[in-house]
């Protein structure tokens, strides 16, 4: 679905504008990044060193040393099945959720909302110790082992990005107009249906933007992540910190590890861009 | 509405006394046996990463399994991670049977009430107190009461130094006093060179450096009932003596004042710095590409003499004791670790993996630890060191002084003077923010 | 577009009162059938939410209250059901601005209001440039949102490490760009400690949140319809005029959150300023989540920490308030 070119050329002033301003935004996003790819091409003694845009040494010796300083393919495994999961979840809770809000009149609706929107509120070094201590009761009591387990994680991670996802996503489905879920329901579908073929399609933009962000609440989240896992469950966000032990900072290749594990995710980025953009035609809104 | 709020209170309710009910640790004093035949373990991070002290520690506990029939599950926690995932222990009562821990924090442990104390009887188990160096033992817990833990790794304070550089500005043998010291350094700080390095942004260095400058002016930082003393005169003049190497002698790069990471060693091992105070660099060095060849170790410096006991105490006893938490189902097994852990063997081959110094007598008598930087560590320990104060809000001090000292190091660094008003400005509201 | 109303849905959804929003917007009133409202459905579907939000956030919320009202210091914790009642003796001493204690608790709240704010406002700023900008579609379009997106992508562990690597003073880029290369500055400045710090804390969170706003607004834009700007440039209206009469309006729903979430995730930051500055942040930078870490999780005064939390969420509590109080007339109006 490509959308019509603007019928009338911007001007020039305003394509000016926009190559300087793209330039510096580039820049400023790209630096420490390009920091990091030539940290990481360098041996530790020049990492600690004066800076150099280009690096003397060249070596990817870094790239090696990653796999054995630290468990890395271990903790990428479980961030991802960790970050994964609690997105999934995430995502369709807050639709079901949205859609309530969005579609239904109900008893409750605005304390809901309210009390969703002040989660947020909620410094997490305040509710930290007692969501451990109810964990491990949970735990004890009923043998669901959450304490230290991905489970207890995926459960933390997707309620921390709920709130927020709830909220837009509400706004995503205000803006879908009600004639086309209607519609889908006058011709026979249930309302369950008429989310999933007529809301849910529609909301693609925004549902993804919801799931990117649920993912990267969980990808790297560290203050829970470093009480709540242990050795098999560690994740990458705590992981990492592995390349700065007690005497030693490896600097490069902290800088090595974070790219590595960072381009799957910035591969699923551009993946996902092209749904995006796909959003409403200017033709659905009429 | 009224429902779901009817709905939500009910849930707190029942999840308030629910959890409430089960409290935190169950407070059987001393453990049981439920579990005899395993154990879990929580080693701190000795070795170059978290990868290596696995492999250290896995065949020494597969012969424990030999020796005594019991399995144990280990797992080597980062530093980051040590201290809270240990709290979260405390609290809930979920916790290992066995574990690490720095020794400062030996003190603020044993008043959680959470370890099992050393008594007679329990040092008896592991073959006697007095197989253990004093001063290690006497950084195991409060003065007066049973220890909460057993020494495992012991270290010290050393002076580095780079040999070239000493020969370069014509020096013949390390500083043994710390006016010696700032002559010495002046010698060297020139064209790029300085004379020491510095952790200004590491709290617990500059509380380990501060401490036994401290106790070289004669002042302690708490009183004999705990109570903070951190406006003596001593403690001002040992906080402003080491900021001084930076405000007033300049032999401290000003960029020193924000190294957190170990950057002065990197600096040492480049040739940048020409001294630095720490405790077993040597890996570290080698890490960073220099020879052993290039550095010497000295005893760090003292006031006036040699190093000895009091006013000539040249280091802080640093190191990991080993703990049992009360918890344990499996409270003889656990000493059965511990007492092989502290065995007169395992001391002497972990701690010459670790590069440590063991704080069992016997173990110390091994031919690795005559080698030179060791065999100083090792008799600073035996005579010259001073555990940091055991009280039970030592990270506070830490917080409190370490933060203070960071602050007047950002001060010498911009230029702004330091001076005895200065210090005791800083170190009077680090005092007053010591709650309680 | 005229609205519709079906006489058998009986009354207004408590969204549709926004309709005809700017002109943007269709006719959005229900005819919810009535199959549909007699049943639990709405609830179903909001219980795992409901019961999840309950489960993670809210009873801890309530736990961690009742601890403020407690003595939790070491000595109870294992123990901490029969920890001593401390009435409101963790507030008194938080709010006593003239006893050291609550004098820099205030500092640090300062400090952080006037950090969140500066943050806040430039990652909207840099997010709503960059997604108008990149609105039209161009050669390089794709590759500069990918671009854009990097820093969101990287863990925040290593990106902030990263940047405490560029702050450094002696071998820093930002020194080696600022001092020895152009010439800025007569010496090395410190970014880490000092006063300066406060400059280094707001760009290390404006560059990690701005991408988050760029994201939320790009999906908005994508929801404008076309026919709007087509309509609008046969009137005569010049590109910057759309923006500001089309572009900027409809963002308003998604502004409106957006900016919410991102004061409240900034003023509770934990991550940035603890790999940037250690358990100490300079007096310059010293925010409130690190203090208030500081006081439970060093000192381990669980009460006295609980006691600033629960502060701190009221004052945010009120802040939500009023901002949505203020933003939803401020709608309200610019609809008549």
């Amino acid at each position: 679905m490509s959308r019509p070119r603007s019928p009338i050329a911007p001007p020039q002033s305003f394509l000016w504008t926009r190559r300087v301003v793209l330039t510096l935004l580039a820049a400023f996003a790209l630096l420490p990044v390009y920091v990091m790819v030539s940290s990481s091409l360098k041996p530790l003694q020049d990492v600690s060193g004066k800076f150099q845009w280009i690096p003397k040494d060249l070596t990817i010796r870094p790239y090696f040393d990653i796999w054995k300083t630290v468990p890395l393919g271990k903790y990428f495994v479980n961030s991802l099945i960790v970050a994964g999961s609690a997105t999934a979840l995430s995502v369709v809770i807050a639709v079901f959720a949205a859609y309530a809000v969005s579609r239904y009149r109900f008893r409750g609706k605005r304390v809901f909302t309210v009390t969703v929107l002040s989660t947020q509120m909620f410094p997490g070094i305040l509710f930290l110790l007692p969501l451990f201590l109810i964990f491990v009761n949970i735990g004890n009591s009923t043998g669901v082992e959450l304490y230290g387990s991905r489970g207890g994680l995926i459960l933390t991670y997707l309620t921390f990005s709920l709130p927020f996802s709830i909220w837009m996503l509400i706004g995503y489905f205000d803006s879908i107009p009600r004639e086309l879920d209607e519609a889908a329901m006058v011709d026979g579908a249930g309302p369950i249906r008429a989310l999933f073929q007529v809301v849910v399609p529609a909301a693609v933009p925004g549902i993804v933007a919801v799931a990117v962000y649920a993912f990267m609440t969980a990808w790297g989240e560290v203050l829970f992540a470093s009480v709540m896992t242990n050795d098999t469950t560690r994740t990458l966000a705590v992981g990492l910190q592995g390349y700065a032990t007690q005497n030693d900072v490896y600097w490069n290749q902290i800088m090595a590890a974070s790219l590595v594990v960072s381009v799957p995710v910035v591969v699923g980025f551009l993946l996902l861009q092209r749904y995006l953009v796909a959003g409403l035609t200017a033709g659905a809104v009429k | 509405m009224r429902t779901i709020r009817a709905a939500a209170a009910v849930a707190v309710v029942s999840a308030l006394t629910a959890i409430a009910g089960c409290g935190g640790g169950s407070s059987s004093e001393g453990g049981s046996n439920e579990s005899p035949k395993t154990l879990t373990y929580w080693a701190s991070n000795q070795g170059p990463n978290i990868e290596a002290d696995k492999k250290i520690l896995t065949p020494e506990l597969k012969k424990f399994e030999e020796q005594t029939g019991i399995k144990v599950k280990l797992e080597v926690i980062p530093w980051s991670d040590l201290l809270n995932r240990i709290l979260a222990a405390t609290t809930s009562g979920q916790g290992p049977d066995v574990l690490n821990i720095g020794n400062t924090w030996s003190a603020s442990l044993q008043a959680t009430g959470a370890l099992l104390p050393w008594d007679q009887k329990n040092f008896d188990a592991i073959g006697g107190r007095d197989r253990f160096v004093d001063s290690a033992v006497a950084s195991a817990g409060a003065e007066g009461q049973d220890p909460a833990a057993v020494p495992l790794y012991s270290l010290a304070y050393a002076l580095y130094y780079n040999k070239k550089m000493f020969a370069d500005a014509g020096i013949s043998q390390p500083p043994a006093t710390w006016d010696e010291l700032v002559a010495d350094g002046k010698k060297i700080s020139k064209d790029g060179k300085w004379a020491l390095g510095a952790e200004g942004g590491n709290l617990s260095n500059n509380i380990h450096q501060v401490f036994v400058l401290g106790k070289q002016h004669g002042a302690d930082f708490f009183d004999k009932s705990g109570k903070p003393t951190f406006t003596s005169d001593g403690a001002v003049a040992a906080v402003k003596q080491y900021v001084d190497f930076m405000a007033k002698d300049k032999i401290i790069a000003p960029g020193n004042a924000e190294y957190a990471q170990n950057q002065s060693l990197q600096d040492f091992a480049k040739g940048k710095t020409a001294m630095v105070l720490w405790q077993a660099a040597a890996s570290t060095f080698a890490s960073q590409g220099m020879k052993p060849e290039d550095w010497g170790v000295a005893p760090v410096p003292v006031q006036s003499g040699t190093p000895g006991a009091g006013q000539n105490t040249n280091s802080m006893v640093a190191g990991i004791n080993i703990a049992v938490f009360k918890n344990t189902k499996n409270v003889d097994g656990a000493k059965k670790f511990v007492k092989f852990m502290t065995s007169d063997e395992e001391q002497t081959l972990l701690n010459k993996t670790f590069g440590a110094i063991p704080p069992v007598k016997a173990a110390q008598e091994d031919p690795a630890f005559e080698a030179p930087d060791l065999k100083v560590l090792r008799d600073t320990l035996a005579t010259s060191a001073a555990p940091l104060p055991q009280v039970a809000n030592e990270s506070q001090f830490e917080t409190t002084v370490g933060t203070a000292v960071k602050d007047l190091w950002a001060d010498a660094a911009a230029g702004k003077p330091v001076t005895t008003e200065s210090v005791k400005a800083a170190l009077t509201k680090a005092q007053q923010q010591m709650a309680q | 577009m005229t609205a519709t109303v079906t006489p058998s849905s009986g009354h207004k959804a408590g969204t549709s009162e926004k309709t005809e929003n700017g002109g943007a917007r269709g006719p959005r009133l229900p005819r919810i059938p009535d199959r549909i409202r007699q049943g639990g459905l709405p609830y179903l579907l909001l219980l795992p939410a409901v019961v999840l939000e309950l489960l993670i956030h809210i009873i801890p919320m309530v736990i961690g209250i009742w601890v403020s009202f407690r003595q939790l210091t070491q000595f109870f914790i294992r123990n901490w059901g029969n920890s001593p009642s401390a009435g409101f003796d963790n507030y008194k001493i938080a709010i006593d601005f003239d006893a050291p204690i609550g004098q820099a608790l205030l500092h640090s709240f300062l400090v952080t209001c006037a950090f969140t704010v500066l943050s806040v406002g430039l990652s909207w700023l840099f997010g709503v440039t960059a997604a108008i900008m990149l609105q039209e579609n161009f050669r390089g379009r794709s590759i500069l949102r990918t671009i854009f997106l990097v820093p969101y992508a990287l863990p925040v562990y290593a990106a902030v490490i990263t940047w405490a690597f560029m702050f450094q003073h002696d071998n820093g880029i930002i020194n080696h760009v600022l001092h020895d290369q152009l010439g800025l500055t007569d010496k090395p400045s410190f970014w880490l400690i000092g006063n300066n710090s406060f400059v280094a804390l707001v760009v290390v969170s404006l560059w990690k949140s701005w991408p988050f706003a760029f994201l939320m607004l790009m999906a908005a834009l994508q929801n404008i319809p076309r026919d709007l700007y087509e309509a609008a440039s046969i009137d005569g209206a010049g590109i910057w005029q759309q923006i500001r009469k089309i572009t900027l309006p409809s963002l308003r729903p998604v502004n409106q959150v957006l900016v919410l979430v991102l004061f409240l995730w900034t003023f509770n930051d934990f991550n940035t300023p603890y790999v940037l500055f250690g358990k100490s942040a300079p007096e310059a930078a010293d925010l409130i989540s690190i203090h208030i870490y500081q006081s439970s999780f060093v000192t381990w005064n669980f009460g006295s920490g609980s006691a600033m939390s629960v502060l701190l969420l009221l004052f945010l509590l009120l802040v939500t308030a009023v901002y949505l109080f203020l933003t939803s007339r401020g709608r309200k109006g610019s609809d008549v």
